[in-house]
């Protein structure tokens, strides 16, 4: 049963008891997306040199389907293996019970200048049990180059985008880009699936799945519309393959010069725009598209680091969680990876707009991000979120219709909430 | 697990030589007999009893992997429920039958191919050639390497984008465009059957060939001499000679396809189109971490695997009694 997820946690155990000379004081669990390791090992090195203590990064799975289920092992069997955890926007509420009270040991400011529905989400029970690190939005990448060259305007609308990623596809390949493709996204069945999903049918008017009174509300002919509407993508403007990207196969796409269009975080801006990167300079980022009637949409992501309430040096390890989520820290990792900042006074930065200008004109789209309904569905959100990309992917692979996937998810939705919300 | 091998004649009844019809001997012989189950005994029910037990318990409460604290008793919530109109619980579930047809599937298409193929390998195997035994060596090494590391190389190799097999069948122009083998719900199934019948041919093979080398050569220069087709041959003597080798490979390899985990979560992970009856449980277990849920998934996956081995040894015992009037 365990077999396979615990070789990662025994690797961790041997690093960490390889003799008590060289041992950690403490061992922190980074995301590996892009370039989040090198910069989370940057900001460990950094309070290890100003407190002297030592600390083991250990890298985790990139998918956080996959990392979600390697922390729950971990915390359940009590393993003092891991002291801090970068923690997912939803996941507050599944691992709380494990998860110590920060307010506790950095005192009651903890989280003050943080954007307040951040600190409310990861705030369970009246205790704060993550601190937020840096936060995420859906937003829309396009080729400012290719757009101009054909003579179009940064698309408003799904139709707008569709039509746009149609034409100029079919002319770059004419002109021999074979390659080129209209529209990449995540569509791989797991959480990024969701985020994307979520964005096409709140953008369409058709809710969030399930509203905030815990009542289900995806069975509407909207929501239905606008998984058809995804569906009519594949094998037209988005590669086949697509079925089976996360975020990094999509930017490997976008960033290699073979798409027009790109769904993916903020994080993607600062690769595309790197040295040897194929589409320096020709990058603009925009709000999502939204459809008929309703608005633009933007599913609220983003990460927050978060203490073992079995760690050994509890309060040692707050103090770095306190360190890496501070202003100094945020604004590098602003700056240097494109990683949205929790901190409201870091959006009038001079430095931090001139690195990334999106984070001015989009703001608006960062602080009214939709939530994906974990706080109503609580502990069966990984359920809720499994049932509806399921159903998704099964639309995207033209296995059923929207309207058949939306009657059938509200009907396996009505199973899992009778059971647990 | 072990299990008992049916021998393959009826054992003549002998009369008991003297020393056994002394009853204190015969006693003292059960007690040392037992003296040396003991410690299997002990050692099995706590690696292999207590947790089954545990998990028989937790199948009827509704523990949660995020509070293990003391869960509540629910009855058989877990397994089947109606409620307002409505079925609940596994046996409700469309996605657990899809997983059960799946591993059934999966077992009997995988398990038929690697007999036919095992059956292959030790036939060339056991002919008389020159460096035999580099090649006996060289056939074990897919069995050699752990499933997770070879399932994870299959993986790579079946990539649509970066894919050696995909680059090779274009290469030949077989196929135009690069296929999806583990994403497109079409082809996933079969890659994860022709992985595990490349991984697990040699197993057979290896059982097959040991009961060729004990056949008696006579036969077969009787054969020879009559002049009768190789063919004929091999299913009129060889097959029903090897016949009780092949059933131990088959029930091995059918109780390890029943449970089979690994090669189907590091090839296609949680999707429905090629789900088992153990990824089932471990994404109700482990991902929405409802522990109760999970373990009736688990105990139901035992009850299967029980209910197959009986089956087998039952079937296997009347063929005796059939063969041996």
């Amino acid at each position: 049963m365990f077999k396979k997820s615990l070789i990662p946690t025994l690797v961790v155990a041997g690093a960490a008891s390889l003799g008590h000379a060289q041992a950690a004081d403490l061992t922190i669990s980074c995301g590996a997306v892009g370039a989040e390791l090198q910069l989370c090992q940057q900001g460990v090195q950094a309070w290890e040199e100003k407190t002297g203590h030592s600390v083991d990064v250990v890298s985790t799975p990139n998918s956080s389907t996959e990392r979600l289920s390697l922390y729950q092992q971990i915390l359940s069997a009590n393993s003092t293996d891991i002291d801090v955890m970068q923690i997912d926007v939803v996941w507050p509420g599944l691992l709380a019970n494990h998860l110590l009270d920060l307010r506790e040991v950095l005192g009651d400011d903890a989280g003050a200048g943080h954007f307040p529905a951040i600190v409310e989400n990861n705030t369970i029970d009246d205790r704060l049990v993550a601190i937020p690190w840096f936060t995420d939005a859906g937003v829309l990448y396009y080729r400012a180059d290719l757009l101009e060259q054909y003579g179009h305007e940064v698309p408003e609308t799904w139709e707008e985008l569709t039509e746009i990623a149609r034409e100029i596809q079919d002319a770059e390949r004419e002109a021999g880009n074979d390659r080129m493709h209209g529209f990449v996204f995540q569509g791989r069945a797991y959480e990024g699936l969701t985020c994307n999903a979520l964005e096409w049918v709140a953008s369409h008017g058709g809710g969030t799945i399930v509203d905030s009174e815990g009542e289900i509300t995806i069975d509407n002919p909207q929501a239905a519309a606008a998984l058809d509407r995804a569906a009519s993508w594949i094998g037209e403007i988005a590669p086949d393959g697509v079925l089976n990207y996360t975020e990094e196969e999509a930017r490997g796409v976008f960033q290699g010069g073979n798409a027009v269009f790109m769904r993916n975080w903020p994080y993607a801006w600062a690769l595309a725009q790197s040295e040897g990167s194929e589409v320096r300079g020709k990058v603009g980022v925009t709000q999502l598209p939204y459809s008929g009637e309703s608005s633009s949409a933007a599913t609220l992501g983003g990460w927050n680091l978060a203490v073992s309430r079995y760690s050994e040096n509890a309060e040692l390890a707050a103090e770095l969680v306190a360190f890496l989520t501070s202003e100094d820290e945020q604004k590098r990792r602003a700056i240097e990876g494109a990683y949205n900042p929790t901190l409201e006074s870091l959006y009038q930065d001079d430095e931090v707009l001139e690195a990334v200008p999106f984070f001015g004109e989009l703001y608006e789209t960062f602080v009214n991000a939709v939530a994906r309904p974990s706080a109503p569905t609580g502990d069966a959100y990984g359920r809720v979120s499994n049932a509806f990309f399921s159903a998704t992917h099964d639309v995207l692979s033209g296995n059923r219709s929207g309207e058949q996937a939306v009657s059938d998810l509200d009907r396996e939705l009505a199973r899992i909430k009778r059971r647990n919300w | 697990m072990s299990t008992p091998v049916t021998e393959s004649a009826p054992i003549p009844a002998r009369p008991l030589p003297a020393h056994y019809r002394s009853t204190k001997v015969r006693r003292q012989r059960v007690r040392a007999a037992w003296y040396f189950l003991t410690p299997m005994l002990v050692t099995l029910s706590m690696v292999a009893g207590w947790p089954l037990l545990r998990t028989l318990y937790f199948s009827f409460t509704d523990a949660s992997l995020s509070d293990m604290g003391d869960p509540l008793f629910i009855g058989l919530e877990n397994y089947l429920v109606y409620d307002n109109g409505r079925w609940f619980g596994v046996l409700a579930d469309p996605t657990w039958w899809q997983a059960v047809w799946n591993t059934a599937y999966f077992s009997v298409v995988s398990v038929s191919l690697e007999v036919v193929f095992g059956v292959i390998v030790a036939l060339i195997l056991n002919a008389e050639f020159k460096g035999r035994t580099l090649v006996r060596a060289a056939v074990l090494i897919p069995w050699a390497i752990p499933t997770i590391v070879s399932a994870q190389m299959w993986a790579w190799m079946l990539n649509d984008q970066f894919g050696i097999i995909n680059h090779l069948l274009m290469t030949f122009g077989i196929i135009a465009s690069p296929i999806a083998w583990t994403a497109d719900a079409s082809y996933s199934m079969w890659a994860v059957i022709m992985v595990d019948v490349w991984k697990t041919t040699p197993f057979v093979a290896l059982l097959v060939l040991a009961a060729l080398q004990m056949l008696p050569k006579d036969c077969y220069e009787a054969a020879e001499v009559d002049g009768i087709h190789p063919v004929r041959v091999f299913f009129k003597v060889t097959l029903p000679l090897i016949t009780p080798a092949l059933m131990v490979a088959v029930i091995f390899r059918l109780l390890d396809a029943l449970r089979v985990f690994d090669v189907i979560y590091v090839l296609t992970s949680n999707s429905t189109s090629t789900m088992s009856m153990s990824v089932y449980a471990r994404q109700q277990l482990v991902e929405f971490q409802d522990v109760g849920y999970g373990s009736a998934a688990s105990t139901l996956l035992f009850l299967i695997i029980a209910l197959a081995t009986v089956a087998y040894l039952y079937l296997g015992r009347k063929q005796l009694q059939l063969g041996g009037e």
